[in-house]
């Protein structure tokens, strides 16, 4: 295995050690977590990008702190909950990393953590779309 | 028919009125033996934030289609997945999903290549189940397993392949996706994963009629007025046309499948299931771009 991060090494390993049924359990309560977003975005919809790898409507926003750890928010509505349990595990898994711990993550990370069977390989690829946008507006930030 | 059909009036106009059941009409048989309510959604986990008491769950994905080829699953492995759910041959199926019962639609297009006779849908699926106050539950539901006999599928009446698609150009074609995956025109920022088929546009001759446009506001399926305005009228069919519907990978298609179906009565209709992603990474198929459905090459 890659050196996941503690965060993100912890969620593989709380996935990986339930039976397919309980997985999908804990990603509900992944989805369940999601939190609401700052007011500074949901006042403002128009700040947040749109994942179109997700099939369902889906919102992120990378922040990048002055000492260079990442923070990210997310929306999606409660009638997609399984678009809103890969969010909130992306921004629960890379909440307050450096940008070099980010950017490092494997882009492959949502196929290892034993989701692929119980959502099927199609949904993975809404997760790994995030994951990838993560990335990009991390590297977009670093550039501006 | 097991358990008998909702004779509400306003789906009597329809060709197959026992095809659908109203919100009222399962609040009363809910519970009744004879009958299992199914869900089937587009989100692999909404049935766990809550489901109609006593449903059983059957996603489109992980239980209908076949985990490594693209295909449905087996006579033998659907006798068990729908056994298991406590399912029989002459069970009473009512099915209900999210987004007006596009994937509702997907599992009874599905259940009917298998032949299971008796199997209807919510009409307006999860929403109209909510704005008319039905209940939830998220405690699990435990079906008693039943024999379900092993029936091989029978994909000659209502499934098409590339193939017999070719063989049907010159026929009525109805192209449910939206206006610009029609069109063909780019929806993804280049340099992103785009919508799985290496080329874009649609099928000469193919009229595009997306398949929302037969669920109204509620998200119950429209009159049959309005859905001759649209399909005999817009996109031109006539009794007694062969048609093939097709989308993106045959879901959205076996909503429209349906409606040509069991809602107007058209007898040969046929789902192409490989839909865009196949023909639109096929090699020398012919292809039409922009709004115009274009013309059948001669050749």
């Amino acid at each position: 295995m890659t050196d996941l991060p503690e965060s993100l090494a912890q969620i593989r390993d709380d996935f990986l050690e339930l039976e397919q049924r309980d997985r999908l359990l804990l990603l509900l309560e992944f989805a369940n977590e999601l939190p609401e977003l700052p007011e500074r975005y949901s006042a403002h919809p128009d700040l947040l990008e749109r994942v179109v790898e997700c099939q369902s409507p889906v919102y992120i926003f990378v922040e990048v702190s002055e000492d260079r750890t990442v923070h990210v928010f997310a929306t999606a509505p409660k009638e997609a909950p399984t678009t809103r349990g890969f969010a909130s595990i992306i921004a629960q898994g890379l909440e307050g990393l450096t940008v070099d711990e980010v950017l490092a993550v494997p882009d492959d990370f949502p196929s290892s953590i034993g989701l692929t069977e119980a959502v099927s390989p199609l949904r993975i690829r809404g997760m790994t779309g995030l994951l990838a946008r993560v990335k990009r507006q991390v590297r977009e930030k670093l550039a501006a | 028919m097991a358990i008998e059909p909702d004779s509400s009036a306003h789906f009597a106009d329809y060709a197959h009125p026992e095809r659908l059941v109203s919100t009222g009409w399962l609040k009363a048989h809910l519970g009744e033996p004879g009958l299992v309510v199914v869900e089937s959604d587009e989100d692999v986990l909404l049935y766990e934030t809550g489901h109609i008491p006593g449903s059983v769950k059957i996603d489109w994905h992980t239980d209908l289609n076949d985990p490594v080829e693209r295909d449905y699953i087996d006579g033998a492995a659907f006798a068990q997945l729908l056994g298991g759910k406590g399912i029989g041959r002459d069970t009473t199926v009512v099915i209900y999903g999210d987004k007006n019962n596009w994937w509702a639609a997907y599992a009874l297009w599905v259940f009917s290549l298998f032949g299971h006779e008796d199997v209807r849908l919510l009409d307006g699926g999860r929403v109209k189940w909510e704005a008319d106050g039905g209940e939830y539950t998220t405690d699990p539901s435990t079906p008693e397993a039943v024999d379900y006999p092993v029936v091989e599928r029978d994909d000659s009446k209502i499934r098409a392949y590339k193939d017999d698609v070719l063989k049907h150009l010159g026929n009525p074609l109805i192209d449910v996706r939206s206006p610009e995956e029609y069109s063909g025109e780019r929806t993804t920022a280049p340099a992103y994963p785009d919508e799985g088929a290496l080329r874009a546009g649609h099928i000469p001759s193919a009229q595009n009629v997306p398949w929302g446009k037969a669920a109204a506001e509620d998200g119950t399926f429209r009159s049959v007025p309005e859905l001759d305005a649209l399909y005999r009228g817009q996109a031109g069919l006539k009794d007694g046309d062969n048609v093939v519907a097709y989308c993106r990978i045959g879901e959205r298609s076996s909503h429209t499948w349906f409606v040509l179906t069991h809602l107007l009565g058209f007898e040969n209709v046929r789902n192409y299931d490989g839909s865009w992603t196949e023909w639109g990474s096929a090699v020398r198929v012919p292809i039409v771009q922009g709004a115009e459905p274009g013309v059948v090459p001669s050749h």
